[in-house]
């Protein structure tokens, strides 16, 4: 599996061959509080970089979830949709919101490792 | 403008809370745990709320003043009795609210807790009404606390000897550490519970008493998601001046005795809505599945013409799912109304439900 990368809408995405897996990070789940709704891609439908790809849903706001990288999804994860909760508890994890069939593997270079997005996170902390 | 901040900023902070303006005013939206632990935290034991924020007038005057006073709000104060609150509205001709308020006869007048939005309007508004000849006091020097859930009779009856005698609506003057309080039993979480009226140099130590027996800050993200199970209104929301207390469905708070004289402000409207129904009327409403329905979601019937719009929506967490209140035209009322909502380009499937989403427990009367 590649390292890990960061969007600057606080998305984090991993490479395994050709397919990614999307999620929103830890330091995105503490700004938007307790996460009660989450609305992912239907599976097949294309994205485009940086485009939505989802919404999740506080007890105060909904948040668009953007896709890092263009391509089709090829899975969603059903557990963070019945419950909700999980994208709190493991972000970056378990709670992962969906896998992409990679269209042009070279948008992965313009993310942000992890030491820059930490940095990213930190200046623009609200 | 400056934002102000109440008399509790600094035990705020000190308590990790985030911070929102809120009507002028940095208000701690929640703390370190959350809403939801917040919410529930509340609903199973004691929160404490900092609302100093909200105006708290003062009005002295003799019989006349209560003569006055019904010439504005549709109560029957003249059979109120001395510490007895009623919930009630400031309007216009029209029957449309300026604010939503809670009025409680006291010695020798009236205190009524006003919205933090609208305190300053309500006391241009009520002091034209009332004129030159009663004392009024918009009183910035009180802070203003709520304690919610089951757990706070207890802790504060610890604190300030005899609260557990009071009435559900009823208020009264107490001493404390030397200086008098006047605590009601009241709340906007639909939980028993206390407002207190302290003066500013006392709050902190007051609510840290109240912290060091077991209640928890909470902020106003929870006092939100607990008002809304509760079904209860908020001003700019469910209320504004283009909506009257028939439309809001709030006819229980309008005194019988004063609908068949109708000789305050807003009267005429409010008899013929009484009479032929307001063309819309709050209700509330049930998404299908996890949706959440905001604030301006439209709702529609099957056929696609839109019949209402929501006023608050959020995840109730007590009743575990989406809850929302909102307007609807009247022949889509009916409880179990199935209905659509428009989210996100999409629409998804609804009910009319009756409210409150979450059962009440106040308090009616001591055992």
């Amino acid at each position: 599996m590649s390292e890990v990368k960061f969007s600057k809408e606080h998305e984090w995405i991993t490479v395994e061959g050709d397919v990614a897996t999307v999620g929103i990070t830890k330091h995105a789940t503490e700004m938007l509080g307790d996460i009660v709704f989450a609305e992912l891609p239907e599976k097949g439908s294309n994205v485009d970089k940086d485009g939505t790809a989802g919404v999740v849903e506080s007890t105060k706001a909904a948040s668009d979830v953007y896709t890092p990288v263009s391509g089709e999804v090829v899975d969603t994860n059903q557990a963070i949709v019945d419950d909700p909760s999980k994208i709190n508890e493991d972000p970056e994890g378990s709670a992962w919101f969906f896998k992409l069939k990679l269209k042009d593997s070279s948008e992965m270079d313009s993310l942000m490792n992890k030491e820059e997005y930490d940095k990213f996170a930190k200046e623009n902390a609200s | 403008m400056e934002i102000k901040k109440t008399s509790l900023n600094k035990l705020h902070q000190s308590n990790s809370a985030k911070f929102v303006e809120f009507a002028g005013y940095e208000m701690p939206i929640k703390y370190s745990k959350g809403i939801i632990e917040e919410h529930k935290f509340t609903r199973s034991h004691s929160g404490i709320f900092d609302v100093s924020h909200m105006g708290q007038l003062f009005i002295y005057g003799d019989e006349s003043l209560t003569e006055k006073l019904e010439k504005i709000f549709p109560l029957d104060l003249k059979n109120l009795k001395q510490n007895c609150s009623k919930y009630s509205f400031l309007m216009n001709e029209d029957a449309g609210i300026y604010d939503d308020l809670i009025i409680t006869k006291i010695e020798e007048g009236y205190l009524i807790i006003l919205n933090a939005a609208c305190k300053d309007k309500d006391f241009e508004i009520l002091s034209n009404l009332l004129g030159a000849k009663f004392k009024m006091n918009l009183d910035n020097n009180r802070s203003l606390i709520a304690i919610q859930g089951p757990k706070s009779v207890e802790i504060l009856n610890s604190i300030i000897n005899g609260v557990d005698q009071l009435k559900f609506m009823t208020g009264n003057w107490f001493d404390s550490d030397n200086k008098k309080l006047f605590v009601t039993r009241s709340g906007y979480t639909g939980e028993d519970g206390f407002e207190i009226s302290i003066s500013n140099d006392k709050a902190e130590k007051f609510v840290e008493n109240l912290i060091e027996k077991g209640a928890q800050l909470i902020g106003l993200g929870a006092r939100d998601t607990l008002r809304l199970e509760a079904g209860l209104c908020l001003y700019g929301h469910e209320l504004d001046i283009n909506k009257t207390p028939v439309e809001a469905n709030l006819k229980w708070a309008i005194s019988k005795s004063r609908l068949s004289n109708g000789d305050f402000i807003g009267s005429k409207k409010i008899m013929n809505q009484m009479n032929d129904g307001a063309s819309q009327i709050r209700v509330g409403i049930k998404p299908e599945g996890r949706l959440i329905a905001r604030e301006k979601t439209k709702i529609f019937d099957d056929a696609d013409k839109q019949i209402g719009e929501i006023t608050s929506g959020t995840f109730g967490p007590s009743v575990n799912g989406p809850i929302a209140m909102g307007y609807i035209n009247k022949e889509y009322s009916k409880v179990d109304t199935k209905i659509l909502l428009e989210v996100r380009g999409k629409k998804h499937p609804a009910i009319v439900c009756g409210l409150p989403f979450y059962k009440k427990s106040y308090v009616k009367g001591v055992n």
